[in-house]
């Protein structure tokens, strides 16, 4: 856990005293990822390096786990922290395994131990242990470098890790690869991180709490799916931008939306069955048909039900598409324009039916949340709340 | 095609130049150079050995001064006296190097000692330049990055900003040594020895014989000191930072 107490920088310039960082305070819970977000120079990167003393606070205090930092020996302190910074900062005189094990060197680790953590982190990062151990870091391209920059920090696995925009120097392909990789490593190994950024997709994507700075004050404090939904003034509304209500939709996951509703019919219903359930959970248009393990293959129109007499199994239309229930609504939205529908199955990891996504679904998750605060409501109320059906079909027809 | 022409050509350069060597040594043999040269064996061994230690005992009092000098003018506290200082040393370096040995005689008198003490100014100042330089220069990340992993201020001098910087360096003492190789047959001049008396005693005899016994050794001591520290400066640079390995 880092907490930080009322955390103030100021600079002596020549034109006078600037005050870099006012009065910051903020806790982190271990294992929590926090960015802090904001324009350039409003502090962000002043309250990141003021944790490990390479900038030393005017007033404030900070504390690891309790512990008071202006206590301990900066030395000592910096050993037990992880740091990243921006331009990598890997050693050009050294090769990639002595600057892997200089963290554990100073802290004076046994040569074979260190060694084996080079390997063993190398192979985290899926860099081939025997390729990369004895090259130098520029024999390595940008994205290479800074994972052997993410694991350097993480040698001698420090509880803290802070990151000064680890990402911000790599091609957007590579970025998005790099920060699955690390969010993927970050579940298992769960550091409380403070991770610097300016990019709001980027802080949406990995954080658990974002930070937003201003001027040297911290603005708001909050869960990225808090923020998005009620941003606390015009400045932190302004940076999120004005797509914010769609940035909302890479946080939440299909299973939040998705209405637990497996009815269905299989190939051997006849398709007064099919009828009969339409009609019984006041479906509009049509019901899924699902085979014996329960996933889902087609639909069966209510017209066709209602006309024909037979199995469902000789009536369905295919399904164009599925989503997984773990895969956020910014997947599932671009499906559903894909595929111009208004609803999709929603699976599980075995594809097997789970309920559905709709549009309105979706629409009356993101208003409903600003509804708590009256002053951001993007859709008439009357539009969201009163008009929705929990159903699929029912409201599609118009 | 291109390829092969090539290779043919430089067989056919490597030949021409035995051959050209061959011409030469037959015909210096002939003229009785080498003969006439090897009356003053025992000259030459012996001044170059006086030249030598000169060299090697200026040297190292040079290197041994100016590293730790531009060490203590880089690091960040001095940063602000530093450029003053620099600037001065600039100056300094600009004084013909007969200029200060003549001044090292007149505040110590004739013999070895003034002699190294002018040699040892003259190639203080590349070395101390060089150093300052190279340490400055090392970019500021990585000092950051150094100090933010936990490491000492030593630490980061000794791990990271002097090997980083070492190249540098090195070139600074490689300028250092030839100006040091180039000025030691002046020396003889305030009465330290060295092939400089081969040198201006055959310049005053009109001995060119005696003059090319001490001209030939202190060409051939500069062209090894040379080779020897591009050798140690390969062997002591990490591959990793040495620009003359950097694949293009």
């Amino acid at each position: 856990m880092v907490r930080l107490e009322d955390l103030v920088k100021v600079f002596e310039t020549p034109n006078g005293a600037a005050t870099a960082v006012n009065k910051v305070s903020l806790e982190v819970p271990e294992g929590e990822i926090c960015i802090l977000l904001g324009p350039s120079g409003c502090g962000k990167t002043t309250t990141l390096k003021m944790i490990n003393r390479v900038i030393s606070p005017t007033s404030g205090k900070i504390f690891i786990n309790g512990e008071d930092t202006s206590l301990l020996d900066p030395v000592e302190l910096r050993r037990n922290i992880g740091y990243v910074i921006q331009q990598i900062g890997l050693f050009p005189n050294m090769t990639i395994e002595e600057n892997i094990s200089i963290v554990p060197k100073l802290l004076g680790w046994d040569p074979k131990e260190y060694k084996n953590r080079a390997k063993e982190l190398l192979d985290m990062v899926a860099l081939d242990p025997s390729t990369f151990l004895h090259r130098f870091p520029r024999e390595l391209s940008g994205g290479q470098q800074q994972r052997i920059g993410v694991i350097r920090a993480l040698a001698a696995d420090p509880p803290v890790m802070l990151m000064d925009e680890p990402f911000g120097a790599i091609d957007p392909i590579n970025r998005e690869v790099i920060q699955d990789e690390f969010l993927k490593m970050q579940k298992t190994l769960k550091k409380t991180i403070l991770f610097v950024s300016h990019d709001i997709d980027e802080a949406i994507k990995m954080a658990d709490k974002i930070a937003i700075f201003k001027d040297g004050k911290l603005v708001q404090f909050d869960a990225p799916d808090q923020l998005l939904a009620q941003p606390k003034n015009d400045f932190v509304n302004s940076f999120l931008g004005d797509d914010r209500a769609l940035k909302r939709l890479r946080l939440v996951n299909a299973k939040q939306v998705m209405i637990e509703e497996p009815v269905a019919v299989k190939h051997t219903d006849s398709l007064k069955t099919a009828l009969e359930r339409i009609e019984a959970h006041g479906y509009l248009h049509a019901i899924v048909m699902v085979n014996d393990q329960h996933q889902p293959v087609g639909y069966v129109s209510k017209e066709k039900a209602k006309t024909t007499n037979g199995l469902c199994g000789e009536h369905y239309h295919g399904l164009k598409t599925v989503v997984n229930a773990n895969d956020n609504l910014n997947k599932v939205a671009s499906e559903m324009y894909t595929h111009d529908t208004t609803w999709i199955p929603c699976v599980d990891d075995n594809g097997r039916m789970l309920g559905q996504v709709t549009q309105s679904g979706i629409t009356r998750y993101l208003s409903s949340s600003y509804n708590r605060d009256s002053s951001s409501i993007i859709l008439p109320s009357s539009a969201t709340g009163q008009n929705f059906d929990t159903s699929m079909f029912r409201d599609e027809s118009k | 095609m291109e390829e092969i022409y090539k290779q043919y050509l430089k067989k056919c350069g490597t030949f021409l130049v035995i051959c050209l060597v061959f011409l030469l040594g037959v015909i210096v043999s002939e003229i009785g150079f080498i003969s006439s040269l090897i009356e003053y064996q025992e000259d030459i061994l012996y001044l170059s050995g006086q030249h030598i230690v000169l060299v090697l005992v200026s040297g190292s009092i040079a290197i041994g001064l100016a590293i730790p000098i531009g060490v203590i003018l880089s690091r960040p506290a001095l940063r602000k006296a530093a450029e003053p200082i620099m600037q001065f040393l600039n100056i300094g370096s600009t004084i013909p190097t007969l200029a200060l040995l003549a001044l090292a005689m007149s505040f110590l008198g004739i013999g070895a000692i003034p002699a190294v003490v002018g040699l040892c100014i003259a190639s203080l100042l590349p070395i101390t330049r060089n150093t300052y330089t190279g340490l400055t220069e090392v970019p500021d990340h990585l000092k950051e990055a150094a100090l933010g992993i936990g490491m000492t201020p030593l630490q980061m001098l000794i791990k990271v900003e002097l090997p980083n910087a070492l190249f540098v360096i090195l070139a600074g003492i490689r300028i250092a040594l030839a100006i040091n190789v180039g000025t030691v047959p002046l020396a003889f001049l305030i009465g330290a020895g060295g092939l400089g008396e081969l040198i201006f005693t055959g310049i005053d005899l009109d001995e060119p014989y005696m003059m090319l016994a001490g001209a030939i050794p202190t060409g051939l001591l500069a062209v090894i000191l040379d080779a020897f520290i591009a050798f140690l400066s390969f062997t002591l640079i990490s591959k990793g930072v040495n620009p003359q390995l950097e694949k293009n």
